[in-house]
């Protein structure tokens, strides 16, 4: 896994929450296993074991017992509102910051969204 | 529940120190990485936990018993060292025949499976083998072993990095199926700090570090940015290391608990970086040599 000093569960449960996010693991369908995460991403199965508790914790996740674990028919909708939640803090404030940086007002860089079209 | 405890353990030789008050508990079902210099005391630790070398201070408890000539600790201890040495005209057959009668958990197929996977042949005699084929074998018995506490003493001399990740593959895979106790010794810090639960790291016989893994991720930070900026962040936090380039500084600081300041760069440290930091600031002198015992 990649160093950014963050522990190692919190990416294992990041990168789960990335594909419920962008619908690769749907609602209901079953996630990999403790065993297979550690094996995937060269870790400790019981780092592995710890990200995937705490998404059971927060709802993401729910166990089938003998089975195994399973996406929560709310959990892409939990995710989304949690990140909208989340966007000021972790987009808007660095790019005011970045934009202080270079004597950018707001009123600038709600030009610049305006005119914004996705690069292709 | 605990595999192993010592309080205060000591070894000495002569007026040298080797072990020097060390207390530590190492947890059942685990994966434990024992890091330090050469000369750190890692090996003679490991010698006292597997009964091959005895204490001058303190107490040790192996399963819950002294290991020292203790048939009931040692049948479930596997120590792999950095050079094993075996009897002459012996062929790796009789290496794994030999471990096989001292393991009860041992398994044979799986020893064929990671002979096939580290390319060793078994009619091979072992004076005749490479040095990372020796390796291999041990890596090999160490895994097959399936020993309730496994102790690897650097156990990858020779072994390229191809082979490397090969044994830290087959570990990964058989602890999860077969969990049990591993101390890895190793200077490969980069190559294990995903692998590991839990840091012992000794320097000059005593215990640095003793902490979870994942708390050491985050422990430390490296502040970059203009020599004053930097300054009055870092005032109040524990510093381990600074360099100095230019009108920049580099610092890095342990229990920084906010990582956003505008002008400032905030890289994280690795496990290895954070352990050559923690060394260096308890300045054992730079000196290369090997363990010695």
């Amino acid at each position: 896994m990649k160093d950014d000093g963050r522990p190692l569960f919190l990416q294992i449960a990041e990168q789960l929450e990335n594909s419920i996010v962008d619908g690769s693991l749907a609602a209901d369908t079953q996630v990999p296993s403790t065993n297979e995460l550690a094996a995937f991403h060269r870790i400790n199965p019981a780092t592995a074991a710890k990200g995937i508790n705490q998404l059971v914790a927060d709802g993401i996740l729910y166990k089938r017992r003998g089975i195994g674990m399973f996406v929560a028919t709310d959990a892409r909708a939990q995710l989304l509102e949690r990140r909208r939640r989340d966007f000021t803090r972790q987009f808007v404030a660095p790019l005011m910051a970045e934009a202080g940086k270079l004597g950018m007002d707001a009123e600038e860089i709600k030009k610049l969204i305006d005119v914004w079209e996705p690069q292709r | 529940m605990n595999v192993v405890r010592t309080t205060g353990l000591s070894k000495r030789y002569g007026s040298l120190a080797a072990l020097d008050g060390v207390s530590v508990e190492l947890a059942e079902n685990s994966i434990h990485g024992l890091l330090g210099r050469n000369g750190a005391g890692k090996t003679t630790l490991m010698r006292i936990l597997t009964g091959q070398g005895f204490e001058t201070g303190g107490t040790v408890e192996v399963f819950g018993q002294h290991p020292y000539e203790n048939a009931g600790v040692l049948s479930r201890v596997c120590f792999i060292k950095e050079s094993q040495h075996y009897p002459e005209k012996f062929r790796v057959k009789h290496a794994l025949r030999a471990a096989e009668l001292v393991h009860p958990n041992w398994d044979n197929a799986y020893a064929a499976a990671l002979l096939a996977d580290f390319a060793v042949p078994a009619d091979r005699l072992l004076a005749k083998l490479s040095r990372g084929q020796l390796s291999a074998v041990g890596v090999i018995i160490g895994l097959a072993s399936r020993a309730p506490l496994t102790l690897f003493d650097e156990p990858y001399l020779g072994l390229d990095a191809v082979a490397r990740q090969l044994f830290y593959d087959r570990l990964l895979a058989d602890y999860a199926e077969h969990p049990r106790t591993i101390v890895l010794s190793t200077h490969l810090i980069d190559e294990v700090s995903d692998l590991i639960e839990h840091v012992v790291l000794l320097d000059r016989g005593k215990v640095l570090i003793d902490a979870d893994a994942e708390s050491l991720r985050g422990e430390a930070v490296a502040v970059t940015g203009s020599a004053d900026a930097v300054e009055r962040f870092a005032a109040g936090y524990q510093e381990l290391h600074r360099e100095r380039i230019g009108g920049s500084l580099r610092v890095t600081l342990t229990g920084v608990p906010d990582r956003f300041e505008p002008g400032l760069d905030f890289e994280p440290v690795s496990l290895q970086q954070l352990v050559v930091r923690t060394t260096q600031r308890h300045g054992a002198p730079v000196a290369a040599g090997k363990e010695s015992r």
